[in-house]
């Protein structure tokens, strides 16, 4: 009995793989797993609103694909990277799953993406802030959507310094992300010949950041950066406003801040913060009327990390389309081949390690008085183009773009 | 300009008042705790959710009622208060005959809950709460900044905890109440309604951390998460100070605070664990803490 269920499933794989060779789809469908934080400290940067965001996408694509079915896939990662690669293998292996989007979180990111590598499957990462999911780790099948580490230090720092701004004071959450992102922004003011006059590393997460808040307003610097991401943001914002930061003369830098944190921090306390991000609901009339309809689902506008999922789905079924079959590695390539196009990237490319390089926005917090609505919190500072705020692919490290 | 230990005075001064104002949470939250441990003999894990709820309440008052800091500050007490006299009427008072583990385990399981009802309404990001105009801005020390706000919630910590510790220690409700502890059989003998003081206790107890829920609101903002991440902190601090210990608890929160704010200039990284490890060797030194008595 043993014996001839285990021949069974061996034909049966063997079937499958053989299908998944041919042209056409795999289990006559396409699958698309959203894997994502849908009740830790990431929930409100992505979570709910991903799921929504790629619905969104589906439904806007026509809910089919060469004329066959979109499923969509959910589940919650508790931002842990071994519970996300066991869900990424079960639904590969069990639930054929043709693409894993979102991936909030850099060490879910790099572990997914390792997966989808082995296992050729398409991975876009659209929540996870580290390079290096375009550098050495980089993989045929894998994506990183709408921002990284690197374009964080390359967008706002620059133009900080600029205005004279030439002294900085970093206050880092102590884990990977913080510390790349300090890595990345100390040495583009080594270039930019910023003085980097003192950094202090606060555990991951802190309630109460007074204490080091204190630490940089005596240190005397002109910048305040906060290389630490949302919880720890909006307390950071906080209590710098509450300890007179800002208002004693010294500029506050989020370097990394999502619409969701603003939001959360409101404008009286958020006001003159610079943010860089890489979509804003309200630039044009494609981002509002995409915008607007996510509003009408969701009952927020959605953060960075929700609209490029909804980009990413679309290019994603765009490139089926194409390509004419779900294999993984021959979808990537047509992804690499088309522009990316669509309500949330009007112009992007993407460069042989999977980084899509495209416009990022330098974005400044209103004044109260400045804003019009609940959601009306940015004003457009600067757009910076794609080559100027993304890494060089061809110094990224990654084997694809040698 | 002389230096100590490589730090400005200016600077340690600054971080010590920053974290006796951390310690004024610490001893609030810890003095719920120790009341419940020491009359009920119950290890409260819902105090964090509860401390939570406290500030979703002001936010609420806030938000749909018009109502401001101020009557916050009384009206929240209660209404946590009350929730807790149901948790100790439906739930918890089924558990006193058993091992004190069951009890633990109710009020962890109602923490989840509550956390996670807060989470699906309202998101992690958490709701924004302003300091009341009337303490707005602040002050130069000539060593530091300080907020008139910080200022107020250290002396308001300091009241409640000395009126608790008084009400227990000096009262002859509190008499009532210690005795109730020791021999509860004996004390309703004399005409004590021993089950009502009780539920009053637990009640008391957790509208402290209500209490505490509303003076963090406007300096940490609103969120689902902010009790869990203050709650394994406390209950080190009660251990620390001894459990059951009312003194020892308020005590020991303050000099917490103290002892973290002073690794937060010298080894930031480290200001996470040094609650810990101070307990690792307090327990080690002496088993019952610092202020406690063995039983």
């Amino acid at each position: 009995m043993f014996k001839k269920s285990l021949l069974a499933g061996v034909a049966l794989s063997t079937m499958l793989t053989g299908a998944a060779l041919a042209e056409g789809l795999s289990g006559d469908k396409v699958v698309i797993g959203v894997l994502t934080d849908l009740s830790g400290v990431y929930a409100d940067v992505a979570g709910k609103g991903s799921i929504v965001a790629v619905e969104m996408a589906v439904a806007d694509y026509g809910g089919k694909v060469l004329g066959k079915p979109i499923e969509i896939l959910t589940a919650d990662h508790q931002n842990k990277a071994d519970i996300a690669v066991n869900i990424a293998r079960e639904w590969i292996d069990t639930k054929g799953a043709d693409t894993i989007v979102d991936l909030v979180t850099s060490s879910v990111g790099l572990g997914v993406q390792g997966v989808g590598g082995e296992k050729g499957i398409v991975t876009i990462n659209s929540g996870a802030a580290t390079v290096r999911l375009t550098q050495k780790e980089c993989t045929a099948t894998s994506f990183h959507w709408i921002y990284d580490t690197y374009s964080l230090a390359h967008v706002t720092p620059p133009s900080v310094v600029a205005d004279g701004g030439d002294s900085w004071f970093i206050i880092t959450a102590d884990y990977a992300f913080g510390h790349s992102l300090e890595a990345d922004a100390t040495a583009v003011l080594g270039e930019l010949g910023a003085k980097v006059v003192g950094s202090v590393r606060h555990p991951f997460p802190s309630a109460d950041l007074s204490s080091f808040l204190l630490q940089a307003q005596s240190s005397g610097a002109k910048v305040v950066a906060l290389a630490n991401a949302g919880q720890d943001t909006i307390n950071s914002v906080k209590q710098a406003a509450e300890f007179g930061l800002v208002a004693g003369g010294q500029k506050l830098v989020a370097l990394l801040a999502f619409l969701s944190d603003i939001h959360s921090i409101g404008l009286e306390l958020g006001q003159g913060l610079l943010v860089t991000t890489g979509f804003y609901w309200d630039l044009d009339d494609e981002t509002r009327s995409f915008s607007k309809k996510f509003f009408e689902k969701f009952g927020k506008m959605p953060t960075m990390v929700q609209a490029a999922d909804y980009s990413a789905t679309l290019h994603y079924l765009k490139a089926v389309e194409a390509a004419g079959t779900d294999d993984g590695k021959t979808v990537a390539a047509k992804m690499k081949e088309m522009p990316v196009k669509d309500a949330v990237i009007h112009d992007g490319k993407i460069a042989p390690n999977g980084r899509v390089i495209h416009d990022m926005y330098l974005m400044e917090v209103k004044k109260p008085s400045e804003s019009t609505g609940e959601w009306d919190l940015y004003k457009l500072v600067k757009t910076v183009p794609g080559a100027q705020a993304f890494q060089d692919p061809a110094k990224s490290g990654c084997a694809l773009s040698q | 300009m002389f230096e100590l230990l490589g730090i400005p005075p200016q600077a340690l001064f600054g971080q010590l008042l920053l974290g006796l104002i951390n310690g004024s949470f610490y001893a609030l939250l810890s003095l719920g705790l120790a009341v419940i441990f020491g009359m009920l003999n119950v290890i409260n894990f819902a105090h964090g959710a509860l401390y939570m709820v406290g500030a979703f309440v002001a936010w609420y008052l806030l938000q749909y009622a018009g109502i401001g800091y101020w009557g916050a500050l009384i009206i929240t007490p209660v209404v946590v208060g009350i929730l807790g006299l149901v948790i100790e009427k439906t739930m918890l008072r089924h558990l006193y005959k058993l091992d004190h583990l069951y009890g633990l385990l109710l009020t962890f399981g109602l923490a989840l809950i509550l956390e996670g009802g807060f989470k699906y309404q309202y998101g992690v990001s958490g709701q924004s709460y302003p300091v009341p105009a009337a303490l707005n801005g602040g002050t130069n020390l000539g060593f530091m900044f300080l907020p008139f706000y910080r200022g107020w919630v250290v002396a308001l910590s300091i009241v409640v905890c000395v009126a608790t510790w008084y009400a227990i220690e000096k009262t002859r409700l509190g008499s009532y109440l210690r005795a109730a502890t020791e021999n509860p059989k004996l004390v309703q003998a004399f005409g004590i309604n021993v089950p009502v003081m009780i539920t009053m206790t637990y009640g008391t107890g957790v509208a402290l951390a209500g209490l505490a829920g509303v003076m963090a609101a406007p300096i940490y903002s609103v969120n689902p998460l902010m009790g869990s991440n203050l709650i394994i902190v406390v209950f080190a601090v009660v251990v620390i100070g001894g459990m059951g210990s009312i003194f020892g608890a308020v005590a020991s929160g303050y000099l917490l605070g103290l002892m973290e704010g002073l690794t937060k200039v010298f080894l930031p990284e480290a200001s996470n664990i040094v609650v810990f490890l101070i307990m690792v060797v307090v327990l080690l030194l002496r088993p019952a803490g610092l202020f406690g008595r063995e039983r």
